[in-house]
């Protein structure tokens, strides 16, 4: 008999529990890669916001429905219906390709559902197709780079070869950097894309690239094709005379380990990198390596970063979609990687860039800061808010 | 950098990249020919290859051990594979077997995440095989010349043994005329599960000579199965000689195309086997006339 009653009673609250904590959740869609050549960077965004949410005791309060986008955008656009139509959300975080963003952005700009872009860095989705319902917290891909251009010209860096894959990232990053390392006075001897996700050997193009005869390489390459890369400069030779930078992407802490030796002395900018020396970094870096026993990447502080917004304009009284979507471009805060704030101009975030050396700490690779840039704002690039 | 050394360098590395598709292409192609059996997850099995070869070397921190060891692991996977499923799908149609071994794919994919997770790994090149290696006073990566010499080594074994010996000439009977070899006396199944098997190994080979140049990536299986195709396509099915062609043209082609066309380097191969499926269907060295 008593029994019976304790299985009712727990019965009970299990009905009753839910029911009365759904009045204050916020439904939160998370729209990441679980498959494809993105996976390990949608796991990382994931293990980020989980960790944002953990760290403000607010776990219980967020229900979030994970979705796949598979890299792919009908299945990108498939998904944020589902996620906006069916299960109702109140917002939507993700999107780590620029093709799923372009895909999605005309459906969330419509339904009006708040999407905090936690990695996708297309210029255009802050610039002319910006939203006043798409906030980035990640980066555009001309904010990484425009300050790359002035820096290197100030090293004493004059006839520059750029490499980069053939899409919509790739041209975007190398534009930025042609345009402000000839602003600034330096010269770019040659140029090339290569087939994106088609290219392993990179052989022909290095050798290209050494005929050139250039001061040092700039590049854009992540995941797969950064590591073959990075192993492929050094493996030519290259590296002892025309040394190498690029997007920070290239060596990212993700999985430099890979690159091994080859990638020690390369110098790339980047957004995070999680050897700062702050007490909020510090903080993060250390329940981080708590959980996984490795540090941090960019991925995870986006990853972060969006749930931290998140949090704060839900703490500022945020509750539906109009109005977090109204609260979130108010959002500011030190955070990891620095002070962040959103431009409202534009919607897209507002960082320190870090310029940084991969350099050999015993076994393991580590990233050493040699410039920071503060507070790097992207132009409004067309955008009219509305 | 003077013309003739650029040129040069752009040579081998078009050598190289031929004898890294003849070592992929050549078991797919033998499977098929031999079998007639199209194993869409052969390269998924050159993907396990690269990462039972981080593995070993991560433990033994012996590139060789792991250059012996990958084969061996692969060949071991292969054959739970072929029991398990292949065997079975033999005597299906074409299509089947393209829908089971495509299904493997995803199958082993994400069996592989499961256990090294998503994010790429890598081996350090071997010691020995670090820095260039200077040649008619061409400097090149010495591991690049490696994967050149052991291309050019395989593919002189496989010549050998297929012209010369006696495993050799069963082979050959039994892909002209299977019936016939097995009213000699020849024991059929046996021979092309050791085939299957070598097939198997030479995938593991690719993928752990591969992981110091490129990394082990769960993309492998698939980013590899295109040119793969394109190079038993365009040098005909079923034929050592068709790999040997067909990965020289293809290895050639993606290199100079990179130097001289890049903006169309990717669409050339693709023009190619159109080409090659119009005015020679059968392949430019086909196994049977």
């Amino acid at each position: 008999m008593t029994n019976a009653f304790k299985y009712l009673l727990v019965g009970a609250l299990a009905l009753t529990l839910p029911a009365s904590a759904v009045s204050a959740q916020t439904k939160v869609g998370l729209l990441l890669p679980k498959s494809g050549n993105y996976a390990a960077l949608g796991e990382e965004i994931d293990a980020g916001f989980v960790m944002a949410l953990e760290e403000a005791g607010l776990a219980d309060q967020f229900t979030i429905i994970r979705e796949d986008t598979e890299v792919k955008p009908p299945v990108g656009v498939a998904k944020i219906r589902k996620l906006v139509l069916q299960d109702e959300v109140d917002v939507v975080v993700g999107i780590v390709s620029s093709g799923v963003l372009g895909a999605v952005r005309d459906f969330v700009d419509g339904s009006k559902v708040p999407l905090i872009v936690a990695n996708a860095g297309n210029d255009h989705a802050t610039g002319s197709a910006c939203s006043k319902y798409i906030v980035r917290v990640s980066f555009s891909n001309g904010q990484i780079n425009r300050p790359m251009g002035p820096w290197m010209f100030e090293q004493g860096i004059r006839k520059v070869y750029t490499l980069a894959p053939d899409y919509a990232a790739g041209r975007q990053m190398i534009d930025t950097f042609t345009k402000s390392f000839s602003a600034a006075g330096g010269e770019i001897v040659g140029s090339e894309f290569t087939p994106f996700g088609k290219t392993q050997d990179f052989g022909p193009y290095l050798t290209n690239a050494k005929s050139a005869n250039p001061d040092a390489i700039f590049v854009f390459y992540a995941g797969g094709e950064a590591i073959s890369f990075v192993k492929q400069y050094d493996s030519f030779g290259l590296k002892a005379d025309i040394p190498l930078f690029g997007s920070g992407f290239l060596t990212s802490p993700l999985y430099v380990n890979a690159e091994g030796p080859a990638a020690v002395g390369v110098k790339t900018a980047l957004h995070y990198v999680p050897t700062l020396d702050t007490p909020e970094n510090k903080t993060f870096v250390g329940a981080y390596q708590a959980k996984f026993d490795r540090p941090p990447s960019e991925y995870t502080v986006q990853g972060y970063d969006s749930g931290r917004v998140l949090i704060e304009a839900v703490k500022s009284g945020a509750s539906d979609r109009e109005s977090i979507a109204s609260a979130l471009p108010k959002v500011k805060y030190t955070g990891p990687r620095g002070p962040l704030e959103i431009n409202p101009a534009t919607n897209n975030v507002v960082q320190n860039i870090y310029i940084y050396e991969t350099v050999a700490d015993g076994d393991a690779l580590t990233q050493k800061v040699i410039a920071t840039v503060e507070n790097v704002k992207d132009p409004v690039n067309g955008c009219v808010m509305q | 950098m003077s013309g003739t050394e650029f040129w040069a360098t752009q040579f081998l590395n078009g050598l190289q990249l031929s004898m890294l598709l003849f070592l992929l292409s050549v078991g797919l192609t033998i499977i098929f020919g031999l079998m007639h059996f199209v194993n869409l997850a052969h390269g998924a099995l050159y993907m396990l290859g690269a990462y039972i070869g981080v593995s070993i070397a991560m433990w033994t921190d012996n590139y060789w051990a792991a250059f012996f060891g990958a084969p061996i692991g692969v060949t071991i996977i292969g054959i739970a594979l072929y029991t398990g499923v292949i065997k079975r799908m033999r005597k299906e149609g074409p299509m089947s077997q393209v829908l089971v071994t495509f299904g493997l794919i995803f199958v082993i994919v994400d069996l592989v995440r499961i256990v090294w997770g998503s994010i790429a790994l890598g081996i350090p090149t071997p010691e020995i095989l670090q820095g260039q290696v200077s040649i008619f006073g061409i400097s090149y990566p010495a591991y690049r010349m490696f994967i050149i010499a052991l291309g050019l080594a395989v593919m002189a074994g496989l010549s050998l043994m297929l012209a010369r010996t006696s495993y050799g000439a069963m082979l050959r009977a039994s892909v002209e005329n299977g019936e016939m070899a097995s009213a000699m006396g020849i024991d059929v199944e046996k021979l092309l599960f050791s085939v299957f098997c070598v097939g198997c190994a030479l995938a593991g080979l690719a993928g752990v000579v591969a992981a110091p140049v490129f990394s082990a990536t769960p993309a492998m299986a698939t980013d590899i199965l295109i040119p793969t195709l394109i190079v038993v396509v365009i040098g005909g099915l079923g034929s050592l000689t068709g790999a040997i062609v067909g990965s020289l043209i293809v290895g050639f082609i993606q290199t100079f195309g990179a130097v001289l066309l890049p903006s169309f380097s990717s669409i050339l191969v693709y023009i190619l086997l159109a080409g090659t499926l119009i005015i020679r269907p059968e392949g430019l060295v086909p196994a049977r006339k």
